[in-house]
């Protein structure tokens, strides 16, 4: 990709992040949104974060494995139940990245 | 000693605080760091750049995504619409934190937001619950500048280090357990399950469309689908009650 459009992602990149951290400390006073802007606004967090990270897991050499070998699946579901249970980032990769360091050494 | 000398000591209290709880939170975040600068140069973005990314967008798993996206060649449009939904939570970040800033001078304001990410606004939202706020805002400026700080240094080691970091050691798939880490909290209602769920899908079903547009597609339908099923449980809840 040509370095100049590169920059033009970086600029377009911190507006929009920008935008949307100032948006309701500086720009849009709370009152003024309407319910179901503020209703949606929670259901981001899962929705984006999932279509993102399903992928990641099940699709190996562009086709859907959810078989035992999809190393990172198995490592996926391990890192799910430490999320899970321990609510915790840091012990949350480090027990997906253990899981599929294991799995790739067996 | 002046009234004044006191309430600057409280503040420097506070920012220091502020450091000292974000330092655990560095843990995750400075591998996070290395693995973006050499994640970046990889996806043939050049160092400069790579860092560019750290000091204007400033915002981690957005800026994995994106370094993903132009690896793939999307088109710049769709990488930027891309880390405009991935950081929409911001949004809630900043609706949860404005009545707390409210009394703030404008210059506090365009600062504490540029700092706002999520280790951030996770310590910064339990700093406001115990209340004293008078100058809570130097807590928030410590817990971020701390961030902030830590995310610059680790993504300049990681372009320094770029390709010597082994690729046999798979450390790009810390960042679909970073999501992990992050989407799991977030599912504690139905609704919020649904929306993840449908997103998840309909992002696998959708795959093939070009510049990742299926993964727009489900995260719009995927917050559609949280809201129908938020209102259909509201009107059972509201029959049940009458």
């Amino acid at each position: 990709m040509a370095e100049a459009t590169v920059w033009l992602i970086i600029l377009g990149g911190m507006v929009v992040t920008y935008l949307t951290r100032l948006s309701f400390i500086l720009l849009v006073p709370p009152e003024r949104v309407t319910r179901v802007f503020h209703r949606g606004l929670k259901y981001i967090p899962p929705a984006v974060l999932t279509a993102i990270l399903l992928p990641e897991l099940v699709i190996r050499n562009g086709a859907l494995d959810f078989s035992f070998s999809n190393h990172r699946l198995v490592a996926g579901l391990v890192a799910a139940l430490v999320a899970w249970r321990l609510r915790n980032t840091w012990l949350t990769i480090a027990a997906g990245m253990v899981a599929l360091w294991l799995l790739m050494s067996l | 000693m002046s009234i004044r000398n006191d309430a600057s000591l409280t503040a420097r209290r506070e920012f220091l605080t502020g450091v000292r709880d974000q330092l655990p939170l560095l843990l995750g975040v400075i591998p996070f760091g290395l693995i973006f600068g050499a994640l970046a140069l990889s996806a043939g973005i050049r160092p400069l750049a790579a860092h560019g990314f750290s000091l204007f967008v400033f915002a981690g798993s957005a800026q994995f995504i994106a370094a993903g996206l132009i690896g793939e060649m999307a088109s710049a449009v769709v990488v930027v619409a891309t880390i405009f939904l991935v950081n929409l939570r911001h949004a809630l970040y900043s609706a949860s934190l404005a009545p707390f800033l409210a009394h703030l001078p404008r210059a506090w304001k365009l600062a504490l937001a540029w700092l706002l990410t999520d280790e951030a606004f996770a310590m910064a939202s339990t700093r406001y619950r115990r209340g004293n706020l008078q100058n809570a805002h130097w807590y928030t400026l410590g817990t971020g500048l701390t961030l902030w700080a830590a995310w610059q240094v680790s993504t300049v080691v990681g372009i320094a280090l770029g390709t010597s970091l082994p690729p046999s050691l798979s450390l790009d798939f810390a960042l679909p357990l970073t999501f992990l880490a992050l989407v799991v909290p977030t599912l504690v209602s139905r609704p919020a399950l649904a929306a993840a769920l449908v997103a998840g899908i309909l992002a696998l079903l959708l795959r093939s469309f070009p510049f990742r547009l299926g993964l727009l597609i489900a995260a719009i339908v995927g917050v559609g689908i949280g809201l129908w099923a938020e209102s259909v449980a509201r009107t059972r809840g509201r029959s049940r009650d009458g």
